[in-house]
Formats: structure tokens, sequence, C-alpha cells
């Protein structure tokens, strides 16, 4: 369930966004995330965004790779 | 004339009709052959002869590198192509709607020439008719194509074997995700447009380089996962693709990643999949490189002796994933 | 991060997660309730590659799948009326009611549009003022705050013309239904990443509070959801349930608010039922009286005769992880893709389908 995608947000006017994915555009509706800026990367499912996209992947990577090495929890 | 429509008695046979072949068709085809006007075309053609046809339904009817003309002689000259023939003559037919805009009729008759004179093939018979409002949507357009087979070559999915190498002409599904896109309001950049284009000069510069070539086919509905299960079932064999060496554009894995789709399944119109013996691989990809329609040719995977029947992808952490026939329609999918 | 440096990750996880699940007597299972997850996990091949101590399951995430037979047939009668145009996303055109599916009604002639977007159904209905225009609202947390935004953004447009026919299901209380179920085995949830980043993670700190149950939420690519089975099996093999987040890129402990006041202003909770589990409490979304005039069941209610069908589909067993596809006696020969009696088969998402398309279980590709 539920397919979504981040894009980033390259435009904005009144609560419509306009994001870009790899050279795609989209207008997307910002009534769900009304703090959105442009240059925000955000999560868009079904023409709205949904969420920040905060760039935490390589940190999550990394916190593994360190548990799996026997260091502590860093992840919540 | 530019602001007219067509009209039923455009198909009635009379005095208009007359004149749309007059005004429209013959400026733009008129070749020896046709020019004849008679109930059909005499040709005179070498051996083995290469003959087939399909109708073209396209919506849009225009679209980013192309429109629903440049198609259907694209589509009808890539068929005779991958049979290994040289296409040499095609025949047209045009239903139209009531209402019918001339100036697009012109302008898919015009595309549908120069895709012509590219292919090298000219079109020698036709008909037109005219449906009332609602009985057709827009135009419809079937055409039917015959092509001299090189001699030499013998294209057939039963010449497949394990070993052989599988080849893809370029990027897949750039047709597709223009379409789609245009249907659900993504915007692309102009560098994304419908691959449609006449592979026959392709392929004669493949078959000159290897003649041995087992299977040519151009994957267009259906996208590569339908022609490759296809190729799998007739030739009693199994396909491993490697995911990572397919190419796709990243403006196309977008569409994909927003609408749900993936791009193997993704319809192609100018694109070509290949089987070949190792050791002609290497000559045909030369061969493909130094043509404008195979610069980005590559080998995507292999024959295999197992998993006869079925289609199976490499994918990037390491699993195998079957990848099997499509199921009717695209649609774009949320859940 | 490159292709290669991913894959030899990702066998390290393995191995990882070899070594932790080495001494278990019988093989621990962890149940996926995404559907986005249950295609990832195939896509991927990821069930290949794990060792036979973990057993991928996949419980009711996907929200075609869930939706009850009368709901079809509901959306089938306004999409059959000519005063109606149907807005739907693609997955539900198959999904077959008791006697007939959306798609066949669009083929009789029902005026049946495909959607990207909740709101491009107003655009429908803009060009179309003489008709009403239903968008059928289908999906979890995350779909529901779309369908709640359209609403208000039809009323802020003073459209007359727009309504929706609400399906929406809740997660979490399919989840607890599940666990109170004596013939569900699951040691441990890989939680839906798209429905957290608006419920936020702590609707499902009961699983471990009241049920001793381990908790994931992740993402969906392959190298996601593999951390998140390395993180089960280490909550199993030290016994310490607790809810985890692998997904905090986008999804937060308190969720999109914004989105869950959007959704809390249109809908409110409702007994549900769930085709092949039945009534779930609080589990499903109807709109509120102050929105009434925007329910399509309330401006133009049905009348429909209460119908049964009878099969041998065992959805209900698949959906909550009973059984596996296979076990069905349908699955591959009357229930097919193409000719899907359950709902299961029908949706890109659904198990069945998944389990058809992809070769199932744990095949590997040539045997």
């Amino acid at each position: 369930m539920c397919l979504a995608v981040p894009a980033k947000v390259i435009a904005i006017r009144d609560n419509l966004g306009t994001v870009e994915l790899s050279g795609v555009h989209r207008e997307v509706s910002l009534m769900l995330l009304p703090e959105t800026v442009v240059g925000d990367y955000v999560l868009v499912h079904a023409g709205f965004a949904m969420q920040i996209v905060d760039e935490k992947e390589a940190e999550e990577t990394n916190a593994l790779l360190r548990e799996m090495n026997g260091e502590g929890r860093t992840v919540l | 004339m530019e602001n007219e429509r067509i009209t039923l008695a455009h198909g009635a046979g009379g005095k208009l009709s007359q004149e749309l072949i007059e005004q429209v068709i013959l400026p733009a085809f008129g070749n020896p052959l046709l020019n004849e006007l008679h109930d059909g075309a005499t040709v005179n053609m070498g051996g083995r002869v290469a003959f087939t046809t399909d109708s073209y339904v396209v919506k849009p009817l225009f679209f980013a590198g192309g429109n629903i003309g440049k198609l259907a002689v694209c589509g009808t000259v890539n068929d005779l192509a991958m049979t290994g023939a040289v296409p040499r003559y095609l025949s047209m037919g045009l239903i139209l709607e009531e209402g019918f805009p001339f100036a697009e009729l012109r302008q898919i008759v015009h595309t549908m020439k120069l895709a012509a004179d590219e292919a090298g093939v000219y079109i020698v018979t036709g008909d037109t008719k005219v449906v009332g409002k609602g009985a057709a949507d827009g135009i419809f357009i079937n055409t039917a194509g015959i092509g001299d087979v090189i001699p030499g070559t013998h294209i057939s999915p039963k010449r497949v074997e394990a070993g052989m190498d599988v080849i893809l002409s370029g990027y897949i599904g750039d047709h597709a995700a223009t379409i789609m896109a245009g249907r659900h309001g993504l915007e692309l950049p102009a560098s994304i447009q419908s691959d449609c284009a006449p592979l026959a000069g392709l392929t004669q510069a493949m078959l000159r380089a290897a003649p041995g070539i087992a299977v040519l086919r151009d994957p267009t509905r259906g996208g590569i996962a339908a022609t490759l299960n296809e190729i799998a079932e007739q030739s009693h064999t199994g396909i491993l693709l490697d995911e990572e060496s397919i190419p796709v554009h990243p403006e196309v894995r977008g569409v994909c990643d927003i609408l749900g789709f993936d791009p193997l399944y993704l319809a192609n119109e100018g694109k070509l999949l290949a089987f070949t013996a190792p050791q002609d691989t290497a000559a045909v990809l030369a061969a493909m490189h130094a043509h404008r329609y195979g610069q980005d040719a590559c080998v995507i995977g292999r024959v295999t002796a197992e998993a006869r029947g079925q289609v199976g992808l490499q994918t990037s952490i390491g699993g195998i994933r079957v990848v099997d026939m499509p199921l009717g329609n695209l649609v774009p999918r949320i859940c | 991060m490159d292709k290669k440096e991913e894959r030899a990750l990702a066998q390290r996880i393995v191995a990882e997660i070899v070594r932790l699940m080495a001494d278990r007597a019988q093989p621990v299972r962890f149940m996926e309730v995404c559907g986005t997850h249950t295609v990832s996990i195939f896509r991927a091949g990821l069930r290949q590659i794990l060792p036979e101590s973990v057993e991928l399951v996949s419980g009711p995430g996907c929200p075609v799948c869930v939706t009850p037979d009368d709901y079809m047939d509901k959306a089938i009668a306004y999409a059959k009326r000519e005063d109606c145009i149907i807005a739907t996303f693609g997955d539900m055109l198959k999904v077959p009611g008791t006697s007939s599916s959306l798609g066949e009604a669009q083929a009789e002639g029902a005026d049946i549009r495909i959607v990207y977007s909740p709101l491009d159904s107003l655009k429908i209905a803009v060009e179309n003022p003489d008709k009403k225009v239903v968008f059928l609202a289908v999906g979890f947390e995350t779909t529901a705050p779309t369908a709640a935004a359209a609403v208000l953004a039809a009323q802020a447009q003073g459209l007359e013309n727009f309504y929706v026919l609400s399906a929406h299901k809740l997660v979490s209380p399919a989840l607890r239904m599940l666990l109170a179920d004596p013939q569900v085995r699951v040691d441990g949830f890989i939680l839906p990443g798209h429905v957290s980043v608006v419920t936020g993670t702590d609707v499902f700190a009961f699983l471990p509070r009241e049920f001793h149950m381990p908790g994931v939420v992740t993402g969906f690519e392959p190298l996601q959801i593999l951390r998140s089975i390395y993180r089960l099996a280490r909550q199993v093999a030290e016994d310490k349930p607790r809810i985890e987040n692998e997904y905090g890129s986008v999804v937060r402990r308190e969720g999109n608010p914004a989105a869950r006041s959007v959704l809390d202003r249109v809908y409110e909770t409702v007994d549900a039922c769930w085709r092949g589990i039945g009534r779930i409490p609080a589990s499903g979304l109807q709109v509120k009286q102050a929105y009434r005039r925007f329910d399509i069941e309330a401006v133009l209610p049905l009348e429909l005769p209460a119908q049964e069908k009878k099969t041998a589909c065992r959805c209900g067993e698949v959906l909550r992880g009973i059984i596996n596809p296979r076990e069905c006696p349908l699955f591959g020969k009357a229930c097919v893709p193409t000719h899907a009696v359950g709902p299961c088969m029908v949706s890109v998402e659904g198990v069945c389908a998944a389990w058809y398309k992809y070769g199932g279980g744990r095949f590997i590709y040539g045997k």
C-alpha cells in the first residue's frame, strides 16, 4: 500500500508546489505539509506532499553497521 | 480548407472523396505506383516475401516524438524488418471520424511520408473510410506491408539456444512513459520523447554483420517483458536478465516510480531485441553502435538451458525474480 | 553506495540474521502489513537470500484486497448510473464485487476515469458540471488524508458535484485483531513506512506493551527491508520487543500532524468490514456529519439487495497469514490474475498476485 516517492520542491504558488524527480515535473498539493519551502525534498503520495525528507538513509545504514560491529544503538 | 473538417461525404466515394485523395493523399505520398489510382498496386518482388499488418488506435493522436501516422509506418516497417526483410511497399487504410480536422490529417499524412522516406518504403495503395461522429476516436490507421527477405537469413525463435546473448538496442520505456506522463499530469523534459523510429536500416546493418542472428523482435506493447516471455516460450529456453545492464533513462524511471510501473513492461516503438550466438555478439554490437538507432545497444542477458519458458531477472541485491507476462493495460496504481 | 557495495552489505546483514536465528527450533515468522512491502520483497528476490530460519508472511496490507464485495457492488451501481462518473485509482478496476467489476461496468459503457491523485477527480468534476463525480476513497492512513484534503478543496472551490465513496481503513486495529486470533502466528511485524509517515510510531506502541510483539517501521528499498528484518531478528533473539524506526528519513514519532488534522476534520472512525476477515471495531473511516454533502451514500443512497457470494476462495486466511496462497485450492487454477476470484489476486499488491507473478515463496529460478 501507499506508493510514495521523494521529490524536490522547485516552486511554490499558494498551496501548490512543483516537484521534480529525476527530471520529471508534477504539481503537488501542499495542503498536508504547509511548512514546505522551495528546495525541500518531500515524500509525494497521490499528488500530495506528505513529509519532508531528512537525508537519514546513509546515517541509518552506518548506524546498523556500527551495531553489527558491536557498538550501541544510535537510530531511534 | 484549413478549418475544414472531414464529413461523411469524404468517405462516400464521390467528388469529395476524390478531392481528399487529390489534395491530401497524393501530394504527400505521390509515386508512380500510387498515382495509377487503380484498385490495387502491382509490384515486382525478388524471392521470399515478408508480409505483415497492424492497426493503430493510439490516444493521444499527437505526442512528443511523433503521432499516430509515424507509429503506423514505423510499426509495420519494424514488423517487416524483424523478419529479416527489407521493407518495400505499404498499404494505408484510414478510418476517419466525421468532424476530424483536415489540418490534423495533413499533419499525420505528412509525418507518414517522412517516416516512409526514412525507411525507404513506398505507400502504394490505400483506402479511406469515414464513420459517423462517435463511431471512431478521431482517426484509426491500418497499414500492411511487404518486403524482400534478405537471402541467407533465418529469423526464428526455434533457433534460440542456451548460451546465446540477448542484445537490446537502447533505452527502454521512452514511448510509454511519454504517453503516460501526458495522461497523468507529469511533465517530462524535451530530451524524453517517444522513441518511434523505423529500424529497417539497423536490422540490415546487423544482418550484414551476422546473418546468423537467431531472433529479432521489437518490444512494443507489453515491453521487453512480454517479448522475452514469448521468445522463452516459443524457444523452450530460459532467459536470465541482469537488472543493472538494462538501460532506462532516469526520467522514465521517475515516471515509473510515481505511477507504479515497471520499465520492463513499458511499450517501445523504436527498439529491438536480438538473440545472437556469443561469437557473433561483438560484430553485431559494433554494427549497431555505428547506427543512429543502435548507439546504446548492449547485452542485457543470456539464454539458459534451465527454467525453460521463463524469464528471470538478477536483482541488484543478488536475488532472482521471475519476470512474467504482463496482464492487460497499464494503469497507475497508488496502492 | 554503489550496487556492488549494496550487494555486499545485503550479504552481511543476511549473515547476521543467520547467526541471530541459528538456534531456533522453528522458523520465526515476520509479517509485513503493507502491500508495497509485499511487492518490494518479491521484486528484490528477498525471500531467496534469507535463511530458512526466517519466514516472511504477508498480512492484510493491501487496501484493495480488504475492500469488501458490497463496497464494490455500490461502486459498480454508481458507475452504471447515467448521472455519475467514477474516479478511481487504477487498482480498483478489476476488483470483483458480488457478480461484476468496475472494469466490466466500463466495458458496458460506464464512465470510469483512472486518476493518480484525488485532486485529479476535482478537475473532472469541474469539466463535467452536469455529472456527479464519485471518487472511490480507498486506502489506509497514508491515502485517507489526501481524500479528506480533496473534500476540503472541493468545499473551498464551491464544487457541488464532487463526492467520495469511503472505504478507508486503519492499520493498527487490524493488527490488534490479528493478534487476538489464535490461528495467527507471528513473531514480529514489518510495519508500514508510509502509513507511519502520517500516524507516527506511537500508534504501534501497544504491540510490545500489550502483546510482547516486536515491530520495526521501515521503507521500501530492499536494503531497508533487510535492515528491518535484522532488527526484528535481534529483538526476538534478545527477547526485548520494542518499536524501532528504520525509516527515520520520513517517519517521525509524531507523524504528520497537519495531515491528521485534515483527516480528523472530514472523517471519523467507524467499525468496518474487511474482506475475508470480517468486522473490526473502529477500523474504518466515514465522512463526518458536517461534510455529508460530499458523501455519495448520504446524497444518493442505494438500495442494494444483500448478496452472498460463495466460493472456495481462502483470501481471508491468506490475508491473516494463516495459509500461503498455494494452499488455496483456487490459486493458479480457477483464480489467476486475468480471471481473479478473490481480490488478493487482483491488486498488484495482493499477496496472491505477488505469489503468482513472482513465482511465489522461495521460488528459485529454474527449479
